[in-house]
């Protein structure tokens, strides 16, 4: 049901973990439904130089948390912001229907997780 | 490496003397029960050697049994087929929150034909408590379903107890016992039910195969409208080879039951106590001993059920959860709801049912496995903040 990649970020999670002292951290989801992701990003000159996640979900969370997170890394703050969790999906080769909104949370983690660098931050741009 | 199945309460692997029982009615001795000639002849004995095994296996009699599609038809027909037949004594059925999804469907359906339905509380074990039954009876009540065996959590109903009350007060009462046949011993006489819905392919039968009993004089209004088969209670061309498998496996696991529930609960203990003494924050779910012998059911925090059998399943060890995320929709069993876990609890839960296939060296394998995995998911979870 899951495509090679899927079971391959599943088997292999990038970036897993936490970043100390992290410049933004945004956690989306809720265990009523059954994902909760929590994502840590390290910021410097406006580019996402580190990124770290944890999730508590299923096979395509974990998956599309470790994808989103290559995705995002070192990339400006603005691009990284345009990440949708369509283009993640994509990028693992799909993912069966019933899954995709579990694949919504990476996107709104990564974008809880700029706001609140954006919000400790608020003389940058 | 071969694999290690703990899934036997989705579906068991066919036995091979039942197989070996079926083929010649899918090839050489094909023939329709209804006809007159050899052909038609031939099938309709090898149709009442089945009924006769069957009825042998659940303490019936050979008229009391009648051939389905599966435990799902044979829900949905007596709780329809029943409710149907004594609508005029009364519109009011009484059942449990932890059905399967074959009772509780069609009892939502029925509720929209204008009957209603009390679910009767279960305690943290899914134990049905008969005070509770006695005083949900109204005069209007007509019908009473409850399972003999959960298929998640694996608690045992007091069927018993509950069908002498029932009986007592003069209701219909329908209990599906499709996890309990060959796990458990079931006489239909001793519970004293009216109906009893059976699926084959959980007792190593064929798929697509179940039954209904109907006691004797009990009035159930059709499902299947046509043919005469089934003494005109359900219509359709006899299933051969599929009914030739329900009676050769029905007999056969009925036949050793004690032997292996006693086999198969040693096993289950030491599953159990390995996991809950092993991993750390897990608890088991439904009752302690009056449980499905080869049933465990255990939730294990701060991880979620289908990540859990993914990495099993690499393992080699096939199992099932009730978190949301394996059923498609976004609310975890009903089941675990139902006796009170919480929400994250529920969706970290694990089913490992074990099967006469099993042996000691699987539950040793699943326990050498299992600890590992959890904890390299736990590692992975902002729940679990200890890592
Ligand atoms: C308790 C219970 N009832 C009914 C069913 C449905 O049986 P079938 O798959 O034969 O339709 C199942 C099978 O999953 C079950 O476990
Ligand atoms: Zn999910």
């Amino acid at each position: 049901m899951y495509s090679e990649t899927v079971m391959d970020h599943f088997t292999h999670p990038r970036n897993m973990g936490e970043i100390p002292n992290a410049s933004g951290t945004g956690t989306v989801g809720n265990a009523k439904c059954g994902d909760i992701m929590k994502i840590d990003i390290q910021v410097e000159d406006g580019i996402i130089k580190d990124v770290k996640f944890k999730t508590f979900g299923c096979g395509a969370a974990i998956a599309t948390s470790s994808m989103a997170s290559e995705m995002v890394k070192g990339k400006s703050l603005s691009e990284a912001l345009k990440l949708t969790n369509l283009a993640v999906a994509e990028a693992l080769g799909g993912l069966p229907p019933v899954k995709m909104h579990c694949s919504m949370l990476a996107e709104e983690a990564i974008r809880a997780a700029i706001e609140d660098y954006m919000a400790k931050h608020p003389e940058q741009p | 490496m071969s694999r290690i199945y703990l899934d036997h309460a989705a579906t068991t692997p066919m036995d091979p003397d039942v197989l070996n029982a079926m083929l010649p009615y899918m090839g050489a001795r094909f023939g329709n029960a209804s006809s007159i000639h050899a052909e038609g002849r031939n099938a309709q004995r090898a149709v009442d050697t089945a009924r006769k095994q069957l009825a042998a296996a659940i303490g019936a009699d050979a008229g009391e049994v009648y051939f389905t599609s599966g435990g799902t038809e044979s829900d949905n027909w007596a709780l329809k087929g029943a409710a149907f037949a004594n609508r005029a004594k009364g519109t009011h059925i009484i059942s449990t929150p932890i059905e399967h999804h074959a009772v509780l469907h069609t009892l939502d359906w029925l509720q929209k034909q204008g009957f209603t339905v009390t679910f009767l509380p279960v305690d943290g074990d899914g134990l049905v408590k008969a005070s509770d039954l006695e005083r949900a009876i109204t005069p209007e009540t007509i019908l009473v379903s409850v399972m003999a065996a959960n298929n998640e959590i694996g608690t045992l109903e007091p069927i018993q107890e509950l069908g002498a009350l029932v009986r007592e007060r003069g209701v219909l009462f329908h209990t599906d016992a499709v996890q309990a046949i060959g796990a458990i011993p079931v006489d239909v006489r001793e519970w004293q039910v009216d109906m009893l819905s059976l699926s084959a392919h959980k007792f190593h039968g064929p798929m697509g195969m179940g039954a209904l009993y109907i006691r004797k004089g009990v009035s159930v209004e059709r499902l299947v409208h046509g043919g005469a088969q089934e003494r005109g209670r359900r219509a359709s061309t006899e299933n051969l080879p599929g009914i030739v498998g329900l009676g050769s496996a029905i007999e056969k696991a009925c036949g050793g039951v004690c032997e292996n529930a006693a086999r198969l609960t040693a096993l289950r203990e030491k599953l159990i106590q390995g996991i809950l003494s092993a991993i750390p924050e897990t608890r088991l779910n439904g009752h302690p001993t009056l449980r499905l012998p080869g049933n465990v059911n255990i939730s294990i925090r701060y991880i979620e059920g289908e990540a859990l059998l993914l990495r099993l399943d690499m393992a080699g060890i096939s199992a099932s959860s009730g978190s949301a995320c394996t059923s498609g929709s976004l609310d975890p069993s009903h089941v675990l709801l139902a006796i009170g876990l919480d929400h994250a609890t529920a969706h970290g839960s694990l089913r490992l049912s074990l099967g006469t296939g099993n042996q000691l060296q699987d539950v040793e394998q699943t326990l050498a496995v299992l600890p590992g995995i959890v904890e390299s998911l736990r590692a992975m979870s902002p729940l679990y903040t200890r890592g």
